[in-house]
């Protein structure tokens, strides 16, 4: 540990400050946690109730109507599928960016960070009607593809910036020593990089968990995620404020345990290349 | 039969011409030194034959076979990294395996030839131990035991001594030097330091902007250097280089004038013409503090090294002298002093730098 940061703990008005950054940034989270709880007129009732007899209400209300198990098993299939396809296809690619670079490497990482400022609505007409050709609406596959190839930029740069990391010498040296560029990948580059495309990991997969744009627009019933199974409780009905955060608390509360008992692997490959 | 052959070898970085055709020939146990400043092209030229880098032009054989584009690891050879390069996620004995085994070799095998060559290092005792608990010169000594293990035909050192500290060096020299005779294996050797180059060669390439200027046992180059770059890399302290002019012939002998007023007396030369300008190589410890001397000047440094002490003496505006005197010499800054040089001790290079011999 450097001697910077355990001053940084000792200053009492950074905790200060850090604890007012953290509640303020975590209230509505816990508001949307007690309002589960709630009953819909407690959730709506003004001023907003602290105290109120909580009920379970909500979710009996949630599973009657949506198949929880069934779109949460659809979130885990499409984000660990994708996150695992993509960190596979990526870490070829950023190998040879990394160690192989051509004076068109530069140029091609903007342009495949320059995708991610498009609007994925620009392309939603296009990709629907290539999946109603393809008769894949509604199917896991199609959200895993289209999940992992939106991923896919930033997982290439993020291993990019892992791999930049390693010295080449050590490469070379792998080189010599009969590894062709696979081998460097399998033996030396990924054991290296480990907490670096464990972290790229764990982001993608929470990307991926979070994703609702596609998942609403081509899927329904059968390969929708959460995501959809809580957008279906804000429609022309009305708005269901106690449902609607039953149904968000049980969506999140998978990704944040697994973020929870993950944080520190997250934290320390997103800091690799700093502490190094 | 040649260990290794480089034929007219180019290497081209866009518009740079970074290696103007090499040729070198080297024979089987013998240890090579590439030495020059830093980009002089002896590391290019060594992760040439390597096959880390691509070669332009010209041709590399090992052992007569044509290698030019066989792959790094197919040609046979074991590199030494500057950096060492160890793997650092792997202990010791997998560092030393590693090329074992990815030509296939079974564990057992491998663990035998690994054990063989720790023990050739004294590396037994840190098999298990990971690079980063290892000191610079144990880790010195896995990046060497890796190459052992290959039993290449060729060993490539690029500056390997060049990230220990100044004792470990010295040590490391002596060791690297023992094991070449004790494997009697091929070496080439790349440094800047032109000490480790006189040390260990056999051979030692001067090189300079992608061409070799001499090729020579350490005591051809120090005694008979081919030209002036020569003549002041190879040498510590590095060797005078004066130009002076002839201006007298007479009995067989010429006098040059250096500066304004001192003198060299040299035996004739048929290259030593009456007002001809050229320049004159004398080594440190060619020169002795003499009253008769006809080189005169001032004490501008002294330093003091034990063993000997070295002298730095202005002799004219802009033109210094070093001085190897012995070490008891109680010369002091500032005291004017007359120099002599040991007979036949001078070199003389001609107006282009190159020897007159």
């Amino acid at each position: 540990m450097k001697p910077g940061s355990t001053r940084t703990k000792r200053d009492p008005l950074r905790t200060v400050l850090g604890w007012l950054v953290g509640i303020g940034m975590s209230f509505p989270v816990f508001w949307m946690a007690l309002a589960a709880f709630k009953t819909e007129q407690d959730a709506a009732a003004i001023p907003p109730k602290f105290l109120f007899a909580p009920t379970l209400e909500n979710f009996v209300a949630m599973s009657e109507r949506v198949n929880y198990f069934h779109h949460a098993w659809n979130s885990i299939v499409v984000s660990f599928a994708s996150t695992l396809i993509a960190i596979a296809l990526a870490a070829p690619a950023a190998y040879v960016m990394a160690f192989h670079a051509s004076k068109f490497t530069r140029a091609l990482m903007l342009w495949m960070l320059s995708i991610r400022f498009m609007p994925a609505v620009g392309a939603l007409i296009p990709i629907y009607l290539i999946l109603v050709a393809l008769n894949l609406i509604d199917t896991r596959f199609a959200l895993v593809v289209i999940t992992c190839l939106s991923n896919l930029p930033l997982i290439v740069w993020m291993l990019y910036s892992y791999f930049k990391e390693v010295p080449a010498e050590i490469l070379e040296a792998g080189r010599m020593d009969g590894a062709r560029p696979l081998r460097q990948l399998w033996y030396l580059l990924i054991p290296l990089t480990l907490p670096g495309i464990a972290s790229t990991g764990l982001l993608g997969m929470i990307l991926a968990w979070n994703e609702a744009f596609w998942c609403i627009n081509i899927t329904a019933t059968n390969a929708g995620t959460l995501a959809l199974a809580i957008a279906s409780f804000a429609n022309s009905e009305g708005q269901f404020w106690a449902k609607l955060s039953a149904a968000s608390l049980a969506s999140i509360a998978p990704i944040l345990v697994f973020g929870w008992f993950t944080q520190r692997q997250l934290v320390r490959g997103l800091t690799f290349g700093a502490v190094k | 039969m040649t260990a290794l052959a480089l034929k007219n070898i180019h290497k081209q970085y866009g518009p740079v011409v970074a290696m103007k055709g090499i040729d070198l020939q080297v024979q089987p146990e013998e240890f090579i030194v590439l030495v020059g400043p830093s980009g002089c092209g002896k590391s290019t030229l060594l992760r040439m034959i390597a096959g880390l880098e691509d070669i332009t032009s010209g041709e590399l054989y090992i052992d007569n076979v044509l290698m030019n584009d066989v792959e790094a690891d197919a040609r046979g050879l074991a590199m030494v990294f500057q950096s060492y390069a160890l793997y650092p996620h792997m202990t010791v004995a997998d560092n030393m395996g590693f090329a074992l085994k990815m030509a296939g070799v079974p564990k057992e095998e491998r663990r035998q030839k690994v054990l063989a060559a720790a023990k050739i290092l004294q590396l037994e005792k840190l098999l298990d131990r990971t690079p980063r608990q290892l000191s610079g010169g144990q880790r010195q000594r896995v990046a060497i035991g890796r190459a052992i293990v290959r039993r290449p035909k060729i060993f490539l050192f690029d500056e390997p001594l060049s990230n220990l500290d100044a004792s470990l060096r010295v040590q490391m020299r002596i060791e690297l030097a023992e094991l070449h005779r004790k494997l009697k294996a091929t070496m080439i050797y790349v440094t800047h330091d032109q000490t480790e180059a006189m040390t260990m060669a056999d051979r030692i390439v001067v090189l300079r902007d992608g061409v070799i200027e001499q090729v020579g046992s350490p005591l051809e180059l120090y005694n008979r250097p081919a030209n002036t770059f020569v003549a002041g890399f190879i040498g510590s302290p590095k060797m005078n280089l004066l130009s002076a002019e002839v201006v007298e012939q007479k009995e067989g002998t010429a006098q040059m004038r250096i500066g304004e007023s001192s003198f060299l007396t040299l035996p004739a030369h048929a290259g030593l013409a009456q007002g001809r300008t050229l320049t004159v190589g004398v080594r440190p410890e060619k020169l002795q503090q003499d009253a008769a001397g006809s080189i005169s000047g001032v004490v501008a440094v002294v330093e003091h090294l034990g063993g000997e002490t070295l002298c730095y003496v202005d002799i004219a505006p802009g033109i210094r002298l070093t001085v190897k005197l012995e070490a008891m010499s109680t010369v002091q800054v500032g005291d004017r002093t007359r120099l002599a040089l040991e007979p036949g001790a001078a070199l003389l290079f001609d107006a282009d730098g190159k020897a007159m011999h």
